[in-house]
C-alpha cells in the first residue's frame, strides 16, 4: 500500500477499500522500520497524526464533500511552524520551540485533510549542500547509506523516497528541494517566489525562500502544490493571482509543439557524464513526442553562484539577528549579572552551528560599509542580468532544461570541510531563486557509472507553473514505458521495510 | 588573493553578536580568502548602468483595513520565553557596567 502514488491512495480512500488511519498506520510503521538507518524525521507526531486521520475518516464516512488529499500522510519540513510541535529549522537554538501558531502552509495542509506525520531534517536554517549541517546529525540517502539526500530539505525528501510518506513539503532558496529530489530520485518543485505564503515559514533568505511540494509522481506533487498555493494577506510577498492549473497541466502531459530551450550555460563540464548522458537522452524522448529542441545562451549564470552567496548570507545575517534569547529558543550564560549583549553572544555561539556562523559572518561583511557596493550592491545587479538572460530565453523557449545538479548524491562528509566544493551543487538551481521565477526537477534515470538517480531540471517564467507539470508529465509517462517499472522499485528494499 | 585576518573576523563576530573561540577564528579567516575570491567573481562583470534588483518582484506598500483580527493570547505568546515575570519577557541586565 505505501508503495503507491498519492493519486492512488486517494483513489483507495475515496472508494472505501482503506482508511486514511490504516494509511497512516502502515506510514508509522515504515518509519519505525527504517527511520533509524534513513534519518529523514527530527519528530514524528504519531498521536497527532493518527488523530488527524480518525477525524478526516469521521468526515468521509458521514458524506462530507472532502478536498482530493484528505487523509493522505505527508512529512513536513521542520522550517515551518506548526502550533505545539516541536520545530527546530534543524538548529540547536530552536530545540524544544514549540510554536503558538500554525504556518499558512500548515494551515491549507490542516484544511485540505492532509495527515502530517512529523517534522524532517535539514541543514541548519536550510543553510548547505546535504544535510550535514543539521544540528541534530544527518539525514542518509535511501538509494545508499553512505551518501548525502542533498540540500537541504534532504529529509523531506529521503522520507518520499523511502517510501515513509508518499508526499512531503520542503523549502528552496536556492534548489534544496530541486537538488535533493535530484537525488532520491523523486519529483519536487519549486514554485514560483510569492505563490506559496512564507508566513510561519521560519526565514533563511526572504528574497530567494520559497516552500514547494515533493512526490513520486508528477501528478502527485501537482495535487500538493494546488494545496500550499494562492493568496495570503499574511504575507506581502504573496501574489494575488489565481494558482495555475497545474493538476490538469499534469494529467494532460502533451509537449507537441512545445519549445524546449537547452541552457548552453549549465551543460558540458563539471557535469558528471553519467549525468549528462541521462539528460541528453531525456530531450531526445521529448523531441521524439514533438517537442522542438532550441539552444540558449544565458551568458550572465556564470556569475549566478557568486551573486547567491552573497545575497543569500546577506539576508540571512539580517533575518538571523532574530534569534537574541530573549523571546524564545535558547538562552545561555545569563547568570551572576551578565549583560544582554554578552548572553546574546553565548547563546549565538552555543546555538548556530558551523555553517550558519560562516554565512552571518560572510554577510555582515558583505553589508558592512565600505564594502557594500562592491559585494551587495554588485551581486543584485548580477540579479538584474540573470532576469534579463530569462527574459530573452523565454521569448525563444516555453520552459528551460537543464540536468538539476551537476552530480549524483555525494558520500557524506566528502565535501563538508570545503565549502566552496559543496556550493557548487547548486550551480544549476541558483538562478531559478535569483530571478523568482519556477523550478521543477523530475527523474531522468540511473548514471551509468554509480547506479544513483539523476534529475531533470525543467524551468519556467514567473506564474507559468503549469508548464513544468504539462512538461515533466509527458517526460515522466514516456521515460515510464521505456523503463517499464519507476526509477525507485530499483532503490534497494530498506532492512526490515517495505 | 582577497583575505581577512584573524582580527577582522573578530571584529565582524562582535558584530553579529557572535562569541567565537580562538580556533574558530583562525579556521574561518583561513576560510575567507578562499570564499571572498569566489563571491568576489560578481565585479569582473562592467556593470555599469545596470539597476540592482533587491528583489523578484516590484513591491509596493501593502496596507489593509484598519480591523481588528485575533492574534496571540499574552500566554501563548510568553510560550516560548526563556524567561519570564508578571506576563513580560525578562531580559538580561540592559544597562549598566558591562560597557
Amino acid at each position: 500500500m505505501i508503495r503507491q502514488s498519492a493519486a492512488q491512495m486517494a483513489a483507495a480512500l475515496a472508494a472505501g477499500s482503506t482508511t486514511s488511519v490504516e494509511l497512516t498506520k502502515a506510514h508509522l510503521d515504515q518509519i519505525a522500520a527504517v527511520d533509524g538507518q534513513v534519518k529523514a524525521f527530527l519528530h514524528v507526531d504519531a498521536d497527532g497524526a493518527l488523530a488527524q486521520a480518525k477525524a478526516v475518516d469521521e468526515k468521509r464516512k458521514s458524506g462530507e464533500k472532502l478536498s482530493p488529499l484528505a487523509g493522505i500522510p505527508l512529512a513536513l519540513k521542520d522550517v515551518l511552524a506548526q502550533r505545539g510541535v516541536p520545530t527546530t529549522a534543524g538548529s540547536k537554538i530552536l530545540e524544544g520551540w514549540r510554536p503558538p501558531y500554525d504556518s499558512t502552509v500548515v494551515t491549507k495542509l490542516k484544511n485540505a485533510g492532509l495527515v502530517i506525520l512529523g517534522k524532517t531534517n535539514m541543514d541548519e536554517f536550510a543553510m548547505g549542500s546535504s544535510t550535514e549541517n543539521s544540528g541534530y546529525g544527518p539525514t542518509l540517502n535511501p538509494w545508499d547509506l553512505t551518501r548525502t539526500p542533498g540540500v537541504s530539505s534532504g529529509g523531506s525528501a529521503a522520507a518520499v523516497s523511502a517510501f515513509e510518506a508518499p508526499l512531503a513539503v520542503g523549502s528552496d532558496t536556492g534548489g534544496s528541494i530541486r537538488q535533493p529530489a535530484a537525488l532520491t530520485g523523486i519529483v519536487g518543485v519549486r514554485p514560483t517566489y510569492g505563490a506559496v505564503s512564507r508566513f510561519g515559514l521560519i526565514a533563511y533568505s526572504s528574497s530567494l525562500d520559497q516552500a514547494g511540494p515533493f512526490g513520486r509522481t508528477v501528478l502527485d506533487t501537482a495535487l500538493l502544490h494546488e494545496v500550499m498555493a494562492g493568496h495570503d494577506p499574511k504575507d506581502a510577498t504573496s501574489i494575488n493571482a489565481p494558482v495555475p492549473a497545474v493538476v490538469a497541466a499534469a494529467k494532460s502531459g502533451d509537449v507537441k509543439g512545445m519549445k524546449i530551450g537547452v541552457i548552453k550555460q549549465l551543460q558540458g563540464a563539471g557535469y558528471q557524464k553519467g549525468v549528462q548522458a541521462r539528460f541528453d537522452e531525456s530531450l531526445q524522448v521529448l523531441a521524439s513526442l514533438g517537442a522542438e529542441i532550441v539552444e540558449v545562451d544565458c551568458p550572465n549564470f556564470e556569475y549566478a553562484l557568486a551573486a547567491y552567496y552573497l545575497i543569500a548570507p546577506s539576508e540571512c545575517s539580517s533575518n538571523l539577528a532574530r534569534f537574541d534569547a530573549m523571546r524564545y529558543g535558547l538562552r545561555t550564560g545569563d547568570a551572576g549579572g551578565a549583560s544582554a549583549e554578552a548572553v546574546m553572544s553565548a547563546t549565538r555561539d552555543a546555538g548556530f552551528g558551523r555553517e550558519v556562523k560562516r554565512r552571518i559572518i560572510l554577510g555582515t561583511y558583505a553589508l558592512s560599509s565600505g564594502y557594500y557596493d562592491a559585494y551587495y550592491g554588485s551581486a543584485q545587479k548580477i540579479r538584474t542580468l540573470i532576469i534579463q538572460d530569462y527574459a530573452k530565453a523565454f521569448t525563444q523557449a516555453d520552459v528551460l532544461v537543464s540536468p538539476t545538479a551537476p552530480t549524483t548524491a555525494y558520500k557524506i562528509g566528502e565535501k563538508v570541510d570545503d565549502p566552496m566544493a559543496m556550493y557548487l551543487g547548486d550551480v544549476a538551481t541558483i538562478p531559478v531563486n535569483l530571478a523568482g521565477i519556477c523550478g521543477m526537477s523530475l527523474p531522468a534515470g540511473l548514471a551509468e557509472e554509480d547506479n544513483l538517480p539523476v534529475g531533470f531540471q525543467i524551468m519556467a517564467p514567473a506564474m507559468q507553473d503549469q508548464r513544468l507539470y504539462q512538461a515533466g508529465a509527458a517526460l515522466e509517462a514516456a521515460l515510464l514505458t521505456k523503463w517499464g517499472a519507476p526509477i525507485l522499485s530499483k532503490a534497494p528494499v530498506l532492512a526490515g521495510g517495505k | 588573493m582577497s583575505s581577512l585576518s584573524r582580527d577582522d573576523v573578530a571584529k565582524l563576530a562582535g558584530l553579529a553578536r557572535i562569541e567565537m573561540t580562538e580556533e574558530e577564528l583562525v579556521s574561518l579567516s583561513s576560510q575567507f580568502g578562499m570564499i571572498l575570491d569566489a563571491v568576489a567573481r560578481v565585479q569582473e562583470v562592467d556593470l555599469t548602468g545596470v539597476k540592482a534588483t533587491s528583489h523578484p518582484q516590484l513591491l509596493e506598500n501593502i496596507a489593509r483595513p484598519d480591523v481588528v483580527l485575533p492574534s496571540l493570547s499574552p500566554a501563548d505568546a510568553l510560550s516560548g520565553a526563556p524567561a519570564q515575570e508578571e506576563q513580560r519577557f525578562r531580559v538580561p541586565q540592559i544597562l549598566g557596567e558591562a560597557e
